[in-house]
């Protein structure tokens, strides 16, 4: 096997190469911070695995004196609630408008124009407005994140609703379906996969909006701590909480990509991705 | 009295016209094979008698009315692709006609009603030999089979009429055997009037009861978009299962699309 595009891991090579990069980046970072510790141990910009194990202990596993909870599941909560709610209002109101934009020519005409320019209009310019106008509440954080997503949603989900082969549709009506009909049997479902799909591509921006503004105004959250500690250089929190941050955003990605592999065996298609 | 009446029918897009003087009268349970060159209109056509698209000039009357604005449960339709759907598995293809029309709301069957609904379907899957894969998703199912899963599909409403464009254009000569014999049994026991698109005059010949060709009558090589087709020849066919030699040539010409474009096709007897 000569040519290198030919050459390809078998099963132990694939799960081997897979963890390679990460096993560097653990390697790199334990030698940079026990250089660094050598020099000065009060170093506080890359702490070492026992001051990790340190704080997370005391954040997830040790009731705050002050309050009596436990400061890591108190802000997973909040922030994982404020994504839902904000991803749920951005998904439902993606999929109505998505679905009538791309379904209906009315209503293409009235909204299409408009929901192409309110995308273009960046998010976080419009955060002092939301909290202006909803105060510093949980509602101004979770409409940040139904605004900077929603608009995606729409155009994503309507995109896909206008390439849906005229043929279906035709066909739908001559077997005597009314509009109704079609939008719930032929069109939603078909639509679902990339609901969901549209979803996951969304988990990013969408977390992007919520640290910004648990960052700015909040009492506890995930993106609240990480701002907050900054104060004191606590790499040793910081760093834990970006990793739990990412492991949470990467299981929720996972869960969703299997929920659609088994959800719509019917497509035909990529998987795995 | 015909049941489909088309007078003086025409397409235009802009400046460019498609049809133009479209005159036929078809009568109830006829098989009207439709051939004609590449662009000629031809799926045009059959889309106005779909209501899919409504003409420039002319009109279209089923049963002495003017028919429908969009199109209805009374003209069927298979296509040459994208004619079942994708999400819903071959038996639930078939009963979706049955639940739209007894379900307005839910557009569905549940329980008991569903198992009636799938036992009455389970007959039509035998007919066109589907039975074998009635839990099967469109995608593992050949292109034959997708066929024939639209075809039945298509008969669940009774339409009157059924249109069939290009319908077995993508199977190899084996599989469109079996595919016209299927289509003239269900023909015979439904009764209805079938308008068939194909590009095979073979085909249309073995097919159909009549042979419709669509074809220019007039054509200005200076501005080739000026004048339409229309149909140019009107044949009627008696059983017969070998193709007169006169229109043997033709079929070499039609296979041989699209470099034709010099003039109409010089009338056949
Ligand atoms: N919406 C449209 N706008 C402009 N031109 C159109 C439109 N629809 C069809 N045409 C043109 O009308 C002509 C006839 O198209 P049609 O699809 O009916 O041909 P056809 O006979 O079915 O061809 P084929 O055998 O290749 O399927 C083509 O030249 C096509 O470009
Ligand atoms: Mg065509």
């Amino acid at each position: 096997m000569g040519r290198l595009i030919n050459r390809r891991p078998g099963r132990a090579g694939q799960v081997l190469l897979g963890a390679l990069p990460f096993i560097l980046l653990a390697a790199a970072y334990l030698m940079a911070s026990d250089a660094r510790l050598a020099v000065n141990p009060n170093d506080k910009l890359l702490p070492s695995v026992q001051s990790f194990v340190d704080a997370i202990n005391r954040l997830a596993f040790q009731p705050d004196p002050r309050k009596g909870t436990y400061i890591l599941w108190d802000d997973t909560l909040a922030s994982l609630l404020r994504l839902g709610i904000g991803l749920s209002v951005a998904t439902g109101f993606g999929l109505v408008a998505g679905v009538a934009i791309g379904l209906l020519p009315l209503a293409r005409s009235a909204f299409a124009p408009v929901v192409a320019v309110l995308s273009m209009v960046p998010p976080l310019a419009i955060l002092p407005i939301l909290f202006i106008v909803f105060g510093l509440g949980e509602v101004a954080k979770v409409m940040l994140i139904v605004i900077g997503v929603t608009p995606f949603m729409v155009r994503d989900l309507s995109m896909s609703v206008a390439t849906l082969p005229r043929e279906q549709l035709v066909k739908a009506q001559t077997l005597g379906a009314s509009t109704w009909q079609i939008v719930t049997r032929v069109v939603l479902p078909q639509t679902l996969p990339r609901l969901v799909s549209a979803l996951r591509l969304s988990l990013g921006p969408a977390w992007l909006f919520l640290i910004s503004s648990e960052a700015i105004a909040a009492t506890e959250g995930l993106g609240y701590r990480i701002f907050l500690v900054r104060r004191y250089l606590a790499m040793d929190v910081i760093l834990p909480y970006v990793a739990w941050i990412t492991l949470l955003a990467f299981m929720i990605d996972w869960a969703l990509r299997h929920l659609s592999d088994r959800a719509f065996d019917w497509q035909p298609g990529e998987r795995g991705l | 009295m015909s049941l489909i009446s088309v007078r003086n029918l025409s397409v235009r897009y802009g400046d460019f016209t498609v049809l133009e003087r479209v005159n036929l009268e078809v009568a109830q349970q006829e098989f009207c094979s439709i051939v004609g060159a590449s662009g000629c209109g031809k799926s045009t056509f059959l889309r106005l008698l779909l209501s899919e698209e409504q003409p420039s000039g002319g009109e279209i009357r089923i049963d002495g009315a003017p028919i429908a604005k969009e199109p209805q449960a009374d003209r069927g339709v298979v296509f040459q692709r994208y004619s079942v759907f994708p999400h819903l598995s071959v038996i639930e293809n078939v009963i979706l006609p049955m639940e739209l029309e007894a379900s307005a709301f839910c557009g569905r069957f549940f329980g008991a009603r569903r198992r009636r609904a799938k036992e009455e379907a389970a007959h039509l899957l035998e007919r066109v030999g589907l039975s074998h894969v009635r839990d099967a998703y469109p995608k593992t199912l050949s292109g034959g089979m997708q066929q024939r899963l639209a075809i039945a599909q298509a008969l669940i409403p009774k339409p009157k009429v059924l249109l069939l464009d290009e319908p077995f254009g993508a199977l190899d000569p084996g599989t469109r055997q079996t595919m016209h014999e299927i289509i003239l049994s269900l023909w015979e026991e439904e009764k209805m009037t079938i308008f068939m698109v194909t590009h095979d005059l073979k085909e249309g010949f073995k097919l159909g009861t009549r042979l419709l060709v669509f074809d220019k009558l007039r054509w200005d090589p200076q501005a080739p978009e000026a004048y339409g087709a229309t149909i140019t020849y009107d044949l009627p066919i008696d059983r017969r299962d070998v193709l007169p030699p006169e229109l043997e040539a033709k079929a070499e010409a039609l296979n041989k699309e699209p470099s034709r474009n010099e003039g109409p096709l010089n009338a056949l007897p």
